[in-house]
C-alpha cells in the first residue's frame, strides 16, 4: 500500500451535495432496472385506459356535469399523482431497508431531512415518469389533454404531491417504528381517504358527518377544484387556498410523526438492524 | 485518562426495555489518539451496542460521549466527516455496483477528487477487477474489502470496526490486519474495534477493553491481560472471564 490510502480526503460537504448523493444511489438502480422503469409507468397507464374506456362507454347516458370533457380520465391522473408521490417516497425508503444500507446511512453527514429532501425529490421524479405517458397516452386514446387546463393543473399538481409527501412520511414513521411488518402500509394507507377524497364524485354526496371529514383533507378540494373548472366555473381559489393551509397542517403532522418515528428507531437500535 | 482522547465514554448506559437488564452498564472509558482499543467479550456483551452508540446511531439511555472533542449528543454532525465505520451486518446497496457505492459515499462525505479517491481505493484494496460488479454478486471477502473501501473513503481519523475480518479466510483476514496496520500508521488514525477473532486483537491493538453482561471487567493491553491472569494468550483469558461467575474482574473496573 503506498501512503495514498491514508492521504487525508478533502472534504467539502454540502446539504445539496448530500441530498444529491442519495438520489444518485436510487437513480443508479432506476437506470440499471429496466422491469423498475416500466412499472413505474404501467399501472397509470393501465389505470388511466381503464376510466377512459368507462367514461367513453357513460358518455351516452350521463348528464352535461358529468359529461364535462375529461373529468373520469383527469380524475384518474390526479389520482394517481397523489397516490405516485406516497409510494415514490415509500419505496425509495423501502429500498434501504430492503438493502440494510439505513447504518451507513446515518453515520455519514446525511441529516435525516436532508434524507427526506432526496426520498421527496425521488418520489418527484418517480411520480413524473410514472403519470406523463398516462397523460400523453390519454391524447392520443381519448384526445383528452390534461395540460390543456394550464395553471390551474401546476396547483392541483404541487397539492397533491404534498399530501402524497405527508401520508409518505406517516409510512416511514410507522416502519421505522415497528419494522418491515408494517411494509404494506406503503401500498395500502393511501387507499385509507380514496373513499372521502371526492376524487370521481363531489363531497355533496357523502353522508353530512363525513363531508367534514372530507373537507379536512386537501384532495377533496383538489378534485373539488378539478370539477369545477372543467364544467366551466373557473378556478376556485377558495378550494385552492384550503388545500394549500390543510396541507401545511398534513405536512408539519407528517413530519412530526417522521422525527417521532426516527427517534424511536434511534432509541431501540433498529436502524442498524432494520432489513429483511 | 478520560480527559484527553479521541473517544471519551462518561458512564455510557443503555437499557433497551425499562427496569430490564442494561446492555451496556455505566461503562467509562477513553481512546488516545492514534491508539487502536479493541472491544473484547462474548455474544451479547454489549461491543455492537457500544459501537452504535459511539456511532450515534442508537440514542444511550445515560452517560456522555465525546468524539473528536465533540460531545455526540449536541454536535455529531461535526464529526461524522472525520470518522468513519465498517460492519459485516450492515450491507451497501446490492444491485449498485461497486463504483457506484462508492462514488455515492464519496458525495456522501464531501470528498473531492472522488474518481482518483476510488482509483487509489481500488488499487490498495485490489477492487479493480469488480469495481463493476453488483455489490450483491460479490464474495464475503470481497464485500469485506469493499466494506472497508467506504469506510476509508473520507480518510477518517477514527474508524470503528465491528467485526472486521469476520467470515475471512486466514489469508484474506491476515491481508485486511496488515491493511489497517499502514492505514493507522500513515494516517495517524484512531480505531476502535470490536472482535471475536483473538489473534487479530492481539496483534492489532494497544489496549483491550474486556466486555461482559454490559460491563468493562478488564481493561489493559493484550500483554498485560496475558500476563495478569496466567495465560499464554488472549484466548484463555478470553475464556477466563467468559466462564467465570461474575467474581472475576467485576472489581478490576
Amino acid at each position: 500500500m503506498s501512503g495514498t490510502l491514508a492521504t487525508p480526503a478533502v472534504l467539502r460537504g454540502s446539504a445539496v451535495g448530500r441530498i444529491g448523493a442519495v438520489m444518485l444511489r436510487h437513480l443508479y438502480i432506476l437506470r440499471g432496472s429496466m422491469p423498475r422503469l416500466i412499472e413505474l409507468m404501467y399501472w397509470p397507464t393501465v389505470q388511466m385506459v381503464v376510466w377512459g374506456l368507462i367514461s367513453e362507454s357513460l358518455a351516452p347516458s350521463m348528464n352535461w356535469q358529468a359529461q364535462a370533457a375529461g373529468v373520469l380520465i383527469s380524475a384518474v391522473l390526479l389520482w394517481d399523482l397523489l397516490f405516485r408521490a406516497q409510494l415514490g417516497m415509500s419505496i425509495s425508503f423501502l429500498e434501504e431497508m430492503w438493502s440494510r444500507n439505513l447504518g451507513h446511512l446515518f453515520v455519514s453527514p446525511l441529516r435525516p431531512w436532508e434524507w427526506v429532501a432526496s426520498l421527496m425529490a425521488m418520489s418527484l421524479i418517480r411520480t413524473l415518469l410514472g403519470v406523463v405517458p398516462a397523460a400523453l397516452l390519454a391524447i392520443l386514446l381519448y384526445r383528452w389533454n390534461i395540460f390543456s387546463l394550464g395553471l390551474p393543473l401546476l396547483a392541483f399538481f404541487v397539492n397533491l404531491i404534498v399530501t402524497g409527501w405527508a401520508i409518505a412520511l406517516v409510512v416511514l414513521a410507522l416502519i421505522l417504528r415497528y419494522g418491515m411488518g408494517a411494509e404494506g402500509l406503503a401500498w395500502a394507507i393511501v387507499f385509507a381517504i380514496s373513499p372521502i377524497s371526492a376524487i370521481y364524485y363531489p363531497v355533496s354526496v357523502l353522508p353530512s358527518w363525513l363531508q367534514w371529514v372530507a373537507l379536512a383533507l386537501p384532495p377533496a378540494h383538489v378534485f373539488e377544484g378539478m370539477r369545477g373548472l372543467l364544467h366551466g366555473q373557473g378556478f376556485a381559489m377558495g378550494h385552492f387556498l384550503a388545500a394549500i393551509g390543510l396541507n401545511l397542517f398534513w405536512l408539519g403532522l407528517g413530519s412530526a410523526t417522521f422525527i417521532w418515528g426516527f427517534h424511536i428507531a434511534r432509541d431501540r437500535g433498529s436502524l442498524l438492524q432494520q432489513g429483511e | 485518562m478520560l480527559s484527553d482522547g479521541v473517544i471519551i465514554a462518561e458512564r455510557l448506559t443503555k437499557r433497551f426495555h425499562p427496569g430490564g437488564a442494561p446492555a451496556v452498564d455505566g461503562i467509562s472509558f477513553a481512546v488516545p489518539r492514534g491508539a487502536t482499543v479493541a472491544l473484547l467479550g462474548g455474544n451479547g456483551a454489549g461491543k455492537t451496542t457500544t459501537i452504535s452508540m459511539l456511532l450515534g446511531l442508537l440514542l444511550p439511555s445515560g452517560g456522555r460521549i465525546t468524539v473528536l472533542g465533540h460531545d455526540m449528543a449536541r454536535d455529531r454532525w461535526a464529526v461524522l466527516p472525520r470518522m468513519n465505520f465498517s460492519s459485516p451486518y450492515v450491507d451497501l446497496p446490492h444491485r449498485l455496483t461497486v463504483r457506484e457505492n462508492l462514488a455515492v459515499y464519496a458525495r456522501l462525505y464531501g470528498v473531492r477528487g472522488r474518481r482518483q479517491r476510488i482509483a487509489e481505493l481500488a488499487e490498495m484494496l485490489d477492487l479493480t477487477g469488480f469495481l463493476d460488479r453488483p455489490s450483491g454478486k460479490l464474495s464475503a471477502g470481497q464485500k469485506i474489502r469493499v466494506a472497508l473501501a467506504k469506510a476509508l473513503v473520507n480518510a477518517p481519523e477514527l474508524l470503528l470496526l465491528d467485526e472486521p475480518t469476520a467470515s475471512l479466510d486466514p489469508d484474506t483476514g491476515d491481508w485486511v490486519r496488515g491493511m489497517l496496520e499502514r492505514y493507522r500508521a500513515e494516517r495517524g488514525a484512531t480505531i476502535l474495534l470490536a472482535s471475536h477473532n483473538m489473534d487479530e486483537v492481539e496483534r492489532l491493538s494497544d489496549h483491550v477493553l474486556m466486555l461482559k453482561a454490559g460491563k468493562i471487567v478488564d481493561q489493559g493491553s493484550p500483554d498485560h491481560l496475558i500476563a495478569k491472569y496466567g495465560r499464554t494468550d488472549l484466548e484463555e483469558v478470553f475464556l477466563d472471564i467468559a466462564r467465570s461467575r461474575g467474581a472475576l474482574g467485576q472489581a478490576a473496573q
